[in-house]
């Protein structure tokens, strides 16, 4: 039946590492899906619009979505082990407002740098100390964590604004990391995050340790895994990638105001969904998260390239996300229905 | 007093007096009896949502688009009555019901036969539904200057110095506890939150009960549409922006459990009155408005961690009856 070398001929079952490959079931992929995906986007804005495939146009349009693609990667690892971070946007107000203040105090590039980071780290690690610690459902927690930071950076600057950053930090948002090709340093980020978080999650044993969880955390517990420490850590991490976010961000636009990132964390979450990741957890990839950045990103690009006004680029995202969804959904249900 | 203590709903409405006698005692305008109207007054949209939103997170399920089908609603209803002005103000609510209903169905049907996540199909629908307003009106708003008499009228009617908004939000919550207590399809939606499988061998269809909980809770931010977009004044793509999370809030902080099963009327309108109150005590105390998001941030965090203690305890028990009797057991 099979010819896999380690199994005895005498075994009544078959425990193959990995699914027979059948070519119908890689077209099937979810990830070969989004290929078409984008492959779809970028052939119909190329024709669409003779500016799409210009090397500083795209330069330019990664700008607009690198920062959530690499809280996307964080995210979807939490997503993958049944969590979620809802605050993620508001460490970005809470990371920014604490950049602003240090650039206001007159510090150079590197304190800003350190204080945004440190800030979401400590933003992040006390989400998950609530969520291990509580045992309440992190989507609570977060919304409660979200109000929280967002409420305190209003608090501290009301209606007010930060502008005073040293220009050498501004540069990092605002100047290619290397002229050709033309690379932003947040993509350039986004790139080796990407690979560093495919790396864990799909080729490391502690990788492994998170579908487990994500397929079944009570068991993944009996079977020695230290889950809730690994819950920490990763919204620890997502704090932390959230001030990297802030950091970014904040050199980019060169200002800071309370409603800063505000709705991002609907925007990284359908990145996520878009990629593949199962929101019930256990399921999901780093490459079809990367896909998904992609195929959003170069979507809105090119759209509003059309003019489109971003509330309707809005709505057909959204109609993306459902559709994208609910298709594959559709298409087994009528193949294999029992 | 012991009876008080032994349901959260009792605890929940101790803090809420003992916070509105501390803050009267601080600032003396904020105890008057027509402050307190005015504080009902305007937490009573979010009475109706917290109420149509537990209904759906019962089911273990969630309606982020509740704050964008309102703005939907309200708009399309406000661009009606400029077409039809001066029609009876009971037309344009059940218009708005039916909109709001139908736009919950949409959200229903994709959750309840596509089995989609609700986070994710409510998720979707909240950028559809908030688009869709740019593309049905141009970008442009709805005025009082627009609107009839009877259509922006109806909200600032006057029982008792209550406003219609609060008696209609008073209606819906005494529909809402026949319906949750007293009927089947009430009771059903507990059956599918507290144990799916147990209540599909029950026969109980798990997809009627979603339809019926995002029917109910699209209808209801419908008609709050109308009566936002009428009472204010103004309709656009903007109103309620981010209103989802305050409702949602205010059922987390009623004790309502997001893992289903679990919630009641009492306690989810307490919630909202929570917020109510300190939304309302903040301008009299001459606390910035913007202390209102750190504040309501912490308060959820302590609710739902001393809630969170409290069931650990407590097992979770469909029919009240049982409740009561383990209280009784366990006194």
């Amino acid at each position: 039946m099979s010819d896999h070398p380690t199994t005895s001929p005498q075994s009544r079952y078959t425990v193959a590492d990995r699914a027979p490959r059948k070519l119908s079931a890689f077209l099937l992929r979810w990830e070969s899906i989004l290929v078409m995906m984008l492959a779809a986007v970028i052939i119909g804005n190329t024709l669409k619009s003779p500016y799409f495939l210009d090397p500083f146009n795209l330069a330019d349009a990664t700008y607009n979505f690198s920062e959530k693609a690499i809280m996307a990667l964080i995210m979807a690892l939490l997503i993958l082990v049944r969590e979620i971070d809802l605050s993620v946007a508001a460490i970005v107000a809470l990371s920014s407002l604490a950049i602003g203040y240090m650039g206001e105090a007159g510090y150079g590039p590197l304190p800003l740098i350190a204080t945004g980071l440190a800030v979401g780290l400590v933003c992040g690690a006390f989400n998950g100390f609530l969520v291990t610690r509580s045992g309440v459902p992190s989507i609570v927690i977060t919304i409660g964590t979200m109000s929280l930071y967002r409420g305190i950076a209003q608090v501290s600057l009301g209606d007010q604004a930060l502008t005073t950053y040293p220009q050498r930090y501004l540069d990092l948002g605002q100047s290619y990391l290397f002229d050709w090709p033309p690379t932003p340093l947040s993509f350039f980020l986004f790139l080796v995050l990407a690979i560093c978080f495919a790396v864990f999650l799909h080729k490391t044993s502690a990788g492994r340790q998170l579908f487990a969880i994500g397929a079944n955390p009570v068991a993944a517990r009996f079977s020695g895994i230290r889950v809730d420490r690994i819950r920490l850590i990763l919204f620890t991490v997502s704090g932390l990638l959230a001030g990297l976010g802030a950091v970014l961000l904040t050199a980019r636009i060169g200002v800071m105001r309370p409603n800063i990132a505000l709705g991002w964390e609907l925007d990284i979450i359908t990145m996520v969904i878009l990629g593949g990741v199962a929101i019930s957890g256990g399921v999901g990839t780093i490459g079809g998260v990367v896909l998904a950045v992609f195929v959003l990103g170069l979507a809105t690009f090119g759209l509003s390239l059309m003019n489109v006004p971003g509330i309707v680029i809005n709505v057909l995202l959204g109609l993306l996300l459902i559709i994208s969804i609910a298709a594959p959904i559709v298409i087994r249900g009528q193949s294999g229905r029992r | 007093m012991s009876l008080l203590l032994r349901y959260r709903e009792g605890i929940l409405a101790l803090i809420i007096a003992l916070m509105v006698t501390g803050i009267s005692l601080y600032a003396p305008p904020f105890g008057t009896l027509s402050n307190g109207v005015g504080v009902l007054n305007d937490t009573a949209f979010l009475f109706m949502m917290a109420l149509a939103q537990m209904i759906v997170i019962l089911t273990r399920g969630i309606d982020l688009s509740v704050a964008a089908n309102l703005a939907l609603t309200g708009m399309l209803t406000g661009m009606f009555n400029m077409v039809f002005p001066d029609l009876p103000a009971l037309i344009y609510v059940a218009l708005a019901l039916a909109i709001g209903g139908g736009l919950g169905l949409i959200n229903g049907s994709l959750i309840a036969f596509l089995r989609i996540p609700p986070i994710v199909v409510t998720l979707g629908t909240l950028a559809i539904f908030r688009g869709t307003i740019v593309v049905v009106d141009g970008g442009s708003q709805v005025n009082t200057s627009d609107m009839s008499s009877t259509f922006a009228g109806f909200p600032k009617l006057e029982l008792f110095g209550l406003s219609s908004v609060f008696w209609i939000a008073a209606i819906v919550a005494v529909l809402a506890w026949f319906f949750l207590g007293q009927t089947r399809s009430g009771r059903g939606l507990y059956a599918v939150g507290g144990n799916p499988v147990a209540a599909r061998y029950c026969g109980i269809s798990l997809p009627y009960q979603q339809m019926l909980a995002y029917g109910i809770s699209g209808a209801v931010a419908g008609m709050s549409g109308y009566l936002w977009v009428a009472r204010y004044g103004v309709a656009y793509v903007e109103i309620a922006s981010g209103y989802e999370l305050t409702v949602i809030a205010a059922c987390v902080i009623g004790g309502v459990s997001i893992g289903g099963g679990v919630g009641t009327v009492a306690g989810t309108l307490l919630g909202a009155l929570f917020i109510g109150v300190i939304v309302n005590a903040l301008p009299v105390m001459q606390v910035s408005p913007f202390w209102q998001m750190a504040i309501s941030g912490a308060v959820i965090l302590a609710a739902v961690i001393i809630n969170a203690r409290a069931e650990g305890r407590a097992l979770k028990l469909i029919l009240p009856e049982a409740r009561r009797a383990a209280a009784q057991a366990k006194r």
